[in-house]
């Protein structure tokens, strides 16, 4: 270890000569050591922290003489059904088991751009397009304002939205939780107002056994 | 050789600065994608683990002080609802140790069990039939342990949505109406080019 070349020259007899010390070190063993340590310090490394999805439930309703909440435009209901093997049903307005005539028809579609998302954005257009018409104003620099109160200004514009849908997101039991994140996950890329995650009820399971396949 | 040991250390001290260890895992889970960008809390927070296979985990934080030892407290609580003791040694292992998924009655062979592959061999899930409802008592009693914490639902992408309702709906009998779900960052932006004409 860190060896010390000494050069040593024998003369006989005569003068003794200053010993001369090369200033080398061997490094390799550290180098071992440092490459170790970092290889080590890699691969615990978590570098990316995880993300979350925040998702505020509606409150159950165990107490039934709480006064009800609103009630909701039929025709700004969008009900969407997930069930197994990715699909998407979605209907408008409600379905009354007791108004067989009046029964909405479920509509068919899937998780791709052309398919939910479409759909969205033209349920969404007014509300969609002022939300990307203030985020480009600050992209291009025309207001400037800190993240924070873009945050707000668009909070206040989701809340002051009158006609964009309402959804209510259904999963039933052969759905995935993949489904459930994507679907969440539109929404946000929609910038819809208000959504929930409810249950789904039995008209809806026996309207998705009769579904197009 | 110089100039190769400069760099290295540079980067070890990097590395070393930078470094938030991976935390264990009772089973390894594919969280689904998503484009939201806001950051897990890394203190205050429970989070539930399910596993592609249905399998229910927990895990639970000290605290943002240590000292309050919120992991010690919490099974000492849960040690009071099954009858079950612990060692002053037990609790302090459990502390130090992560995610977990076993009936209660397994949790003390959990902690003493030295070799991993005893240990994995354990992570059989927290039960949560109606019969005996132990992942309700872990949420309610680590609800009144750390009032700020706040609940995490880390799930496979493949797990049935059915296994993470019956997760949520306990949830919110505990009176927890707000998640964070655990996901991938995947950027996808919509912008007005488009929306359909």
């Amino acid at each position: 270890m860190g060896e010390i070349i000494v050069e040593e020259k024998g003369k006989k007899g005569g003068k003794r000569q200053a010993k001369k010390h090369s200033t080398r070190i061997d490094m390799t063993p550290m180098v071992d050591l440092m490459c170790l340590l970092i290889t080590f310090f890699m691969l615990t490394t978590a570098f990316s922290k995880p993300k979350v999805m925040v998702i505020t439930m509606p409150e159950k309703d165990t107490d039934k003489d709480k006064p009800k909440g609103p009630e909701i435009p039929k025709n700004r209901t969008l009900n969407i059904l997930l069930t197994e093997g990715h699909k998407v049903y979605y209907y408008i307005g409600i379905a009354d088991p007791k108004k067989p005539a009046e029964m909405p028809q479920l509509v068919k579609t899937d998780f791709s751009k052309d398919g939910i998302r479409k759909f969205l954005l033209v349920k969404n257009k007014d509300l969609f397009t002022k939300i990307a018409e203030y985020r480009d104003k600050r992209v291009t620099g025309k207001t400037v304002v800190a993240d924070t109160t873009a945050d707000n200004a668009i909070k206040k514009m989701k809340k002051e939205d009158q006609k964009g849908p309402i959804v209510l997101i259904k999963a039933d039991d052969k759905a995935k939780y993949k489904d459930m994140v994507d679907i969440i996950d539109e929404m946000a890329i929609c910038n819809i107002a208000s959504y929930a995650v409810v249950d789904m009820t039995k008209t809806e399971q026996d309207m998705l056994l009769s579904a197009p396949k | 050789m110089t100039p190769m040991v400069d760099l290295f250390s540079l980067l070890l001290t990097f590395f070393m600065l930078t470094t938030s260890f991976r935390p264990q895992e009772a089973a390894p889970i594919e969280t689904p994608n998503s484009v939201s960008e806001k950051q897990a809390p890394d203190n205050d927070i429970m989070t539930i683990f399910i596993s592609k296979e249905g399998k229910v985990f927990f895990n639970f934080d000290n605290g943002k002080d240590t000292s309050t030892h919120f992991r010690t407290k919490l099974l000492q609580k849960m040690g009071e609802q099954y009858q079950v003791t612990f060692t002053p040694k037990e609790l302090d292992k459990f502390s130090k140790m992560s995610s977990f998924g076993m009936p209660f009655k397994n949790v003390k062979d959990w902690i003493n069990s030295n070799e991993p592959k005893d240990r994995d061999k354990l992570q059989i899930g927290i039960p949560t039939d109606s019969t005996d409802n132990q992942l309700a008592w872990w949420v309610r009693l680590a609800r009144i342990t750390n009032l700020n914490a706040e609940v995490a639902i880390k799930g496979d992408a493949e797990t049935n949505y059915s296994v993470v309702k019956k997760v949520m709906d306990l949830l919110q009998e505990n009176k927890v109406n707000k998640f964070n779900l655990v996901t991938n960052l995947m950027k996808d932006e919509v912008t007005m080019k488009d929306m359909p004409k």
